[in-house]
């Protein structure tokens, strides 16, 4: 079945098979492969990316299901070599470990501050509860985000 | 994990899924935001021939305030039930049991209505649906059906639905002045309930729905017979576990589950103002 989705502003077409999961065609189809597939149970967030500008976990969504959508992943977020101020946020925090979570992270962290530009602490630890770091490096990953909030308020 | 082979239909009307549904029969499948289906069908614990795409129907996603109740259309995200302000004033109990479904990406995905007509045990909203005696509105080829939510739920993941029907409505009393509360007891922030309780007090009447308690979900009937007979909130949380038939799996056996729905039940029953 032909899907054609806007993927960080370029459009991309492909025929597909209904049963491709999104995270399969974004990363073996269109080769973006900045997003992460951990558990594949909708579980972790490792596969975060927006679409139409709202957190989904894109293990847990057909490609089929994204045609004609507006979809940002890992990849879109800097602008050239100037980091998006969350990815800046992470790197100044130190809150990435082994790394795997972090794509899915900071596009879940994004959306937070989106829906919610000055969260508490609680409402940050909430807010993420749909992702797992495995190196358990919450501590800097929250640490990161209410920094991100503060610099861009 | 890739799901099974499918011809996939994007149905662009209610009446396009009907009809697909009315071709295809139990061969077919409804996806909504596919947070029920789409994990079972990457397991291979459902292999649909035929998926029907209803994602699309926006007519159907909606919360109107309908006089004595709230009419929320099947495919109303969670995310947006949680944070509809009408839901807050009127069924503040939905509004707190939605917040706690899965996490903030599941709710911008998966639909009140998937997650009713899937009736899984362990989900959250059928509890809330049976506290509230909520109303359910099927449409089929014969046109649309009222279904009172004690008679929908009719076997483990299985409904009063037809293979040819497809749910439109949930309507919800508005009950702005009724005392709730919610509990739901997980060991990981994102996981289903252990066991969940939805309670709801209002005029001196009583609803208390079970969540994992059963193969369906189940209404504590001992513990609304209890109220209504005038048992503090502890005496009436005893009966919670009474006529149940708890599962046992890797969390918990059936005698720890009737343990924590007597606990939670007088928890969430406190928190009603009982």
């Amino acid at each position: 079945m032909e899907v054609t989705v806007t993927i960080n502003g370029d459009s991309h077409s492909h025929d597909v098979e209904p049963r491709t999961l999104l995270v399969h065609y974004i990363r073996d189809e269109v080769g973006l492969t900045g997003t992460n597939i951990g558990c594949d149970t909708s579980s972790c967030g490792a596969c975060t990316i927006h679409v139409n500008g709202e957190s989904v976990k894109s293990c847990t969504m057909l490609a089929v299901q994204a045609d004609g959508q507006d979809l940002l992943t890992i990849e879109g977020l800097a602008d050239g070599d100037v980091l998006h101020p969350m990815q800046e946020s992470f790197r100044q925090c130190h809150a990435l470990q082994c790394g795997y979570c972090t794509p899915g992270m900071v596009m879940a962290a994004v959306s937070l501050l989106d829906e919610n530009p000055d969260p508490t602490e609680r409402e940050v630890r909430i807010g993420l509860e749909g992702n797992l770091c495995r190196c358990t490096g919450y501590h800097n990953i929250v640490k990161a985000v209410l920094h991100c909030a503060e610099a861009s308020s | 994990m890739i799901p099974a082979a499918f011809d996939y239909i994007r149905a662009g009307s209610a009446e396009e899924a009907l009809a697909a549904l009315a071709e295809h029969g139990d061969e077919a499948k409804l996806l909504a935001g596919g947070h029920s289906l789409l994990p079972l069908m990457k397991l291979r614990l459902a292999t649909p021939a035929v998926l029907v795409d209803i994602g699309r129907l926006d007519d159907l996603s909606y919360i109107n305030d309908a006089g004595d109740h709230l009419a929320i259309g099947a495919l109303t995200r969670h995310r947006d039930v949680e944070t509809s302000a009408l839901v807050q004033s009127q069924a503040g109990l939905l509004a707190e049991a939605t917040s706690h479904v899965g996490d903030p990406q599941v709710r911008n995905r998966g639909t009140i209505g998937g997650s009713i007509a899937h009736g899984d045990p362990a989900s959250d909203l059928p509890s809330v649906m049976l506290a509230m005696r909520a109303t359910l509105v099927a449409r089929g080829p014969g046109g649309e059906r009222e279904i009172a939510i004690d008679d929908f739920f009719t076997g483990f993941l299985e409904t009063a639905l037809g293979d040819d029907e497809l749910l439109t409505e949930i309507r919800v009393p508005k009950m702005p002045d009724a005392a709730w509360g919610f509990q739901k007891f997980n060991r990981r922030a994102q996981d289903w309930a252990i066991v969940g309780v939805s309670a709801i007090v209002a005029n001196g009447s009583s609803g208390v729905g079970l969540v994992n308690m059963d193969s369906i979900p189940v209404r504590a009937a001992g513990v609304e017979a209890a109220l209504a007979g005038g048992a503090s909130a502890s005496d009436a949380a005893e009966a919670a576990a009474e006529g149940t038939n708890p599962p046992s799996d890797l969390n918990a056996g059936p005698e720890y589950r009737e343990h924590l729905a007597r606990v939670l039940t007088r928890r969430a029953l406190e928190a009603a103002g009982r």
